[in-house]
């Protein structure tokens, strides 16, 4: 029997890995889990999408997650509700949506728990070359924003004043989360996509004394998750995806044994 | 830059939250190389106004104009770094400008030159404030916008921060705009003190601000017999006895 599928299964992983690290730190840092969790339930809306305009999986995903993360950067600069309960609607109507709308499409056979928790097992070479394709260009466009946005994270109104274009920064870092998001589902799928991002990074706070140090951390934890995880799910026969999570989990339990760095 | 032009100069700024009026129809200048001190009560709209004069905020009503080339230092009031983010002090500077030397000559010039690895998490009030106006220095300024300077500092401290700042300006010849809620605290560090509650109720030297009916009528006699106390001793700038 080929293992090929382990290969591309861990090829997908450790390209979400790589870039989990510093999106997720700046998530972390910037307290935006919950943002995280509503683009990520948006998009079982845009599976949904996809199916009844009989477009590619992949790409109306994608641009349902775009669009909400535009909704999003849109309601949010009009304040009309604080920021939490807003996100806090939202996150939970577009699941409550996405759920019904996929069953009101006739004839639709959907495979629900690999939406919500992921099937990294099934993906295709094509899926691991859009990760790394997306990792590729987003650790690109974050490296070349990183002193802004660590600077928009540290004092929003000082970076402004500096001469930070601190509006066009936040929407670049927010659609990247929702690229990454919508493509990372197949991992880990919607329910658990959060935790792939937030997790190693918040492991990483006491291993690391400087914000590249941490990302790059988290990057690395989040690689040994994904391994590990695949592995588990190999011997256990467990499911991939909370396999994953479970040992990102342990993976920050432990680091709360460091001492701070 | 001439002295004659205003650095910035705001013209019948006014500006509401909801429906609740903050700032009504203020003119301020802010001429080149002067203190000048914002006081008022809180609540009363200072930090509003500054942020309208650093153009973070757009005034509903009036106009906001600032000299061609102006750069400005900015220290803002408050600092909330998530405890999640690990940040030295030099990092912190970093953000603002890549050269370390010159981040460390901002730091001597504050007083805080052996900071430079602490954790910003670790850094007492007094020295975060003094991190805050390094920062402020990297940008070579003009005018030095300070929003409290001196929130979450001891007594002790707050005079050193006033003389520093005293200093700051003498040696950069920079024009400095401050907020304070406190007028006894800035007598002696200030050219010119602008009352504020919504509307500009007073201004003028220190000393003429402290003995105006409006100011008296905002702030009790208490900090009218705190200024009038300083009055006997403006010869001595920067070693008063608060006790």
């Amino acid at each position: 029997m080929s293992l090929d599928f382990l290969y591309w299964a861990a090829a997908g992983g450790l390209g979400l890995a790589v870039l989990a690290g510093p999106l997720g730190s700046l998530m972390v840092w910037q307290r935006l889990a919950y943002f995280g969790d509503t683009l990520a339930h948006g998009a079982l809306l845009g599976v949904a999408l996809g199916l009844w305009l009989r477009i590619g999986g992949g790409t109306a995903v994608l641009f349902t997650c775009l669009g909400l993360a535009i909704v999003l950067l849109i309601l949010e600069r009009s304040r009309i509700l604080a920021a939490d309960t807003l996100l806090g609607i939202l996150s939970h109507s577009a699941l409550a949506l996405g759920l019904v709308a996929l069953a009101l499409i006739p004839g639709a056979r959907v495979n629900m728990e690999a939406l919500l928790f992921g099937d990294l097992l099934t993906i295709t070479p094509r899926e691991v070359a859009a990760i790394w394709v997306l990792t590729t260009v987003a650790l690109a466009v974050l490296g070349g924003l990183w002193t802004a946005l660590i600077s928009i994270t540290v004092q929003e109104d000082l970076a402004r004043v500096e001469g930070v274009r601190v509006g066009a920064i936040k929407a670049v870092y927010k659609l990247l989360l929702a690229a990454v998001v919508a493509t990372g589902m197949k991992a880990v799928g919607v329910l658990l996509i959060t935790a792939l991002l937030i997790i190693p990074a918040a492991s990483a706070r006491r291993l690391a004394r400087t914000p590249e140090g941490m990302a790059a951390v988290a990057s690395a934890l989040a690689a040994l998750a994904v391994l590990s995880g695949l592995a588990a799910s190999w011997w256990l026969d467990t499911p991939v995806g909370p396999s994953i999570v479970v040992v990102a989990a342990g993976l920050f339990a432990l680091s709360l044994a460091v001492r701070p760095a | 830059m001439s002295v004659t032009v205003p650095l910035i100069a705001l013209r019948g700024v006014s500006k509401h939250f909801e429906r609740h009026p903050v700032l009504d129809r203020v003119d301020l200048e802010i001429p080149a190389g002067r203190i000048l001190t914002l006081i008022g009560p809180s609540g009363c709209g200072k930090t509003t106004l500054v942020r309208i004069a650093l153009g973070l905020l757009q005034p509903d009503t009036g106009t906001v104009s600032r000299a061609a080339g102006l750069r400005i230092g900015y220290m803002p009031q408050k600092l909330v770094i998530d405890p999640t983010l690990p940040l030295s002090v030099g990092r912190f500077l970093q953000l603002a400008e890549r050269d370390p030397a010159t981040c460390r000559a901002a730091l001597a010039e504050t007083g805080i030159p052996d900071l430079w690895g602490r954790p910003v998490s670790a850094l007492s009030g007094g020295e975060t404030q003094r991190m805050l106006l390094a920062r402020a220095l990297l940008r070579r300024p003009d005018l030095l916008v300070l929003d409290e300077p001196v929130q979450g500092v001891d007594v002790t401290g707050q005079e050193a921060l006033y003389a520093l700042i005293g200093d700051l300006r003498q040696r950069l010849g920079c024009a400095i705009l401050m907020v304070s809620h406190d007028l006894h605290l800035v007598m002696a560090a200030t050219d010119e003190v602008i009352c504020l509650n919504g509307h500009i109720c007073c201004h003028g030297t220190p000393r003429q601000v402290s003995l105006d009916p409006a100011f008296v009528a905002l702030f009790g006699q208490r900090q009218a017999l705190y200024a009038h106390h300083h009055d006997h001793n403006h010869d001595d700038h920067h070693s008063h006895d608060h006790g």
